[in-house]
């Protein structure tokens, strides 16, 4: 029995076993219960920290107000510009948008040196409808060059690239272009390098609801997606932005989160009304990391990929992943749940413990 | 003007460049915005079953506050004592109430206020010893083990050698050059090894040449006081003296790194202490005439030699700071090289032309001593 004999002189090759047989010889026996028990085997000796483990947090808290933005109330902040209309009664939406460098605290006690849209990060979730003609007043205020790339169908000298729309600072640059294709959508800094110029903070979400006129046979899906519209106005709806933070400069994130503060949603969770719909503009902008993860507890949800179609790209899932810059809607109601605390967080468990961790109080 | 009054002048140039600096600030233009330079050393972990505790030190020209700590790349609730930003040199205990686990590997990343993180690994988790009677009876029992008992033994050599005669006892004599050069090297390395981990701020390296000069010299002038150099029982002393600072940093050692969960106390490795340090009471009992020494003395010398190990170990587990070992080691140092001052004194200079320095006792002594001392280190790490 090869294997048998194998086993024992593992055994007898095991050097903590040795240990406590070689000390009884020399008379060890104290020395071998008091400084030498600690073996893994020791069913005796108790679990360390039992009551820790829980204990995955941050320590002390952010003063939001210094930041100029409060978690809470970015989760639901919509920057629908100054409207007007042409001679030919075509909307127009004009943004001031500013870069600014300013140091933020994204943890608390660690302060990031930021480059921020407006003073903040992620920057103003800009939301408009399809159709409407948008027009982005920029002023770069930093130190560095900067432009706004826009995800959306816009003409090439539009593009916000080096050559096209790349803003020197103390400059400003406009651009325009029309609202489409309806979706969830973002925008981002494309000055090189690209990498840093997007972990220090300059992306947010540009939001584009469907013109319920222009999509008869899912005219009702349309209504609910037109900010303003009564049909809308039932949903519960939020913006989450996955991005993260390398404090370090390294090239690894330190810290991960929603709307950029670690933990926030997890220390005052989300109230939710049970009964109302919700709707969630997730927007992936994580740097260093191929993807991200949203996955909620207790429910699934109906993923629009893009958010680009008003019926359901992927059904009836509780996690979706995404990319860089891949985005998408959620939809799901707690309308058949006990009330009580949900989770939502990122999959990658590193994520969610340094940071990408939420809860919906839904009551 | 008196000649000694001048020497107001440059004080008092001194305290004005000082006052210009910290008042007006003229190179402040040079640092454009930088971030400040930030260096902290983690000088210690204890775990036991509230959590992981470290004992923290902040090195670098600007305070460092820590701002969150993550256990195995998770960010856990901690608390910091004193809970305010360090400044130089400055050191503080953190807390953290963590489920680890025994026997396997734990990091920890400590999250400065700029952003900047540092880390530390604990190699092989266990349970630091307590302060209870148990656990310091089984420390000192480990000291004893590594120092004390082995240079015992190390004296049962001896009268064998001196049957040889004259060759014999050069021979021994050779052996302890051998082994204390080895000693020299070996505990030279140990204290850089330790000053690596101190804070950078203390400049630890730096202490270990020093205080291994100092010592040495000292020593060498205590040692000749009376005018000539030590011999036979007085030099006996001497190198117990030294191999007795040597342990006392082994000790301080071995006990931190148990504490720390660097290594695990298994008896493969005391055993192989026991056995590399035998060799320490040949040298010690090498320059004796045995006519002329008490069991008693010898006893003593085991204790002078081999006590601090037992200090070393207790004291190291419960206290240790990668500073004072590394002193420790300099000591040491300098305490070997004083001996081996003299014995080389006593081979070089007053011998006979008829028994010339490189005989084959003494030259074989020599390799033997160093031979062995380098064979039982694999005991060490093994």
């Amino acid at each position: 029995m090869p294997q048998k004999s194998f086993s024992l002189l593992r055994r007898l090759l095991n050097r903590r076993r040795l240990l406590t047989m070689g000390f009884a010889t020399v008379g060890g026996a104290m020395l071998a219960r008091g400084v030498l028990a600690q073996t893994p085997d020791d069913p005796h000796a108790s679990l360390p920290g039992r009551d820790a483990h829980g204990g995955n947090q941050l320590a002390g808290s952010i003063d939001h107000s210094r930041n100029g933005f409060d978690p809470m109330q970015l989760l639901r902040e919509w920057e629908t510009g100054r409207v007007s209309s042409t001679s030919d009664g075509r909307r127009i939406r004009e943004f001031s948008i500013t870069v600014i460098e300013r140091e933020i605290e994204i943890a608390p006690g660690v302060k990031f040196p930021a480059w921020t849209y407006n003073g903040r990060v992620p920057g103003p979730s800009l939301r408009a409808t399809e159709g409407d003609l948008i027009r982005i007043e920029f002023t770069n205020a930093g130190s560095h060059d900067h432009s706004i790339h826009f995800h959306g169908i816009h003409a090439a000298r539009m593009d916000g690239v080096p050559g096209a729309g790349q803003v020197a600072p103390g400059e400003t640059f406009i651009y325009e272009f029309e609202a489409k294709p309806f979706g969830c959508h973002l925008y981002h800094c494309h000055t090189f390098p690209l990498k840093r110029h997007l972990h220090k903070g300059l992306y947010g979400a540009f939001i584009i609801d469907p013109d319920p006129a222009r999509h008869p046979e899912n005219a009702a899906a349309a209504k609910s997606r037109l900010l303003g519209a009564p049909e809308n106005a039932a949903w519960q709806e939020f913006i989450m932005v996955m991005n993260g933070f390398d404090t370090n400069f390294d090239d690894e994130n330190e810290f991960y989160a929603i709307n950029s503060i670690a933990f926030a949603y997890q220390k005052a969770p989300i109230p939710l009304e049970k009964d109302r719909p919700v709707r969630i503009y997730l927007i992936n902008v994580t740097e260093f990391d191929p993807i991200n993860s949203l996955h909620l507890h207790g429910n699934f949800f109906d993923y629009f990929d893009q958010g680009t179609s008003l019926t359901p790209t992927t059904p009836t899932i509780d996690t979706v992943m995404q990319c860089q810059a891949q985005r998408g809607i959620l939809e799901f109601s707690f309308a058949n749940h006990e009330p009580g605390r949900y989770m939502f967080h990122g999959h990658q468990s590193e994520f969610a413990e340094l940071g990408w961790m939420a809860t919906f109080d839904v009551a | 003007m008196p000649i000694r009054a001048t020497l107001a002048i440059p004080v008092i140039l001194i305290t004005a460049l000082v006052a210009i600096f910290l008042i007006a600030r003229p190179f402040d233009f040079l640092n454009k915005g930088a971030p400040p330079g930030e260096s902290l050393a983690v000088e210690r972990v204890q775990l036991d079953e509230r959590g992981i505790h470290a004992t923290i030190r902040a090195s670098g020209a600007e305070s460092v506050a820590i701002a969150q700590v993550q256990v195995d790349g998770a960010y856990r609730a901690f608390s910091i004592t004193p809970d305010r930003p360090l400044g130089y040199l400055r050191s503080a205990t953190i807390d953290i109430p963590y489920p680890w686990v025994t026997g396997e590997t734990h990091h920890l990343t400590f999250v400065t206020s700029t952003g900047a993180t540092f880390e530390h690994t604990v190699e092989v988790a266990v349970s630091t010893p307590g302060k209870g009677l148990g656990d310091l009876a089984g420390l000192a029992l480990v000291g004893l083990f590594v120092g004390f008992v082995p240079i015992v033994i190390g004296y049962g050599f001896y009268p064998a050698l001196g049957s040889f005669g004259d060759s014999g006892r050069e021979f021994a004599f050779s052996l302890t050059v051998g082994l204390l050069v080895f000693l020299l090297v070996d505990t030279i390395g140990e204290g850089l090894e330790a000053a690596q981990q101190a804070a950078a701020g203390f400049r630890a390296h730096l202490m270990v040449w020093l205080a291994a000069v100092l010592t040495a010299l000292t020593l060498l002038a205590v040692g000749r006081r009376s005018g000539s150099p030590p011999e036979g029982a007085s030099l006996a002393l001497f190198i117990a003296i030294g191999i007795g600072a040597h342990n006392l940093g082994e000790g301080l050692a071995i006990g931190a790194s148990f504490a720390t969960g660097e290594i695990a106390l298994a008896s493969f490795l005391i055993l192989g202490f026991a056995l590399h340090n035998v060799t320490e009471g040949i040298a010690i009992s090498a320059p004796i005439d045995r006519r002329a020494i008490s069991l008693a003395t010898l006893f003593w010398l085991a204790v002078i030699a081999g006590g601090p190990a037992i200090a070393g170990t207790m004291t190291g587990a419960f206290a240790f700071s990668p500073f004072w070992t590394a002193l420790a080691f300099g000591i040491g140092a300098g305490a070997i090289i004083q001996v081996l001052v003299e014995i080389c004194g006593a081979i070089f200079v007053r011998r006979p032309a008829s028994a010339p320095w490189y005989s084959l006792a003494s030259l074989s002594g020599f390799v033997i001593g160093v031979a062995i001392m380098y064979a039982t280190t694999f005991l060490v790490h093994g």
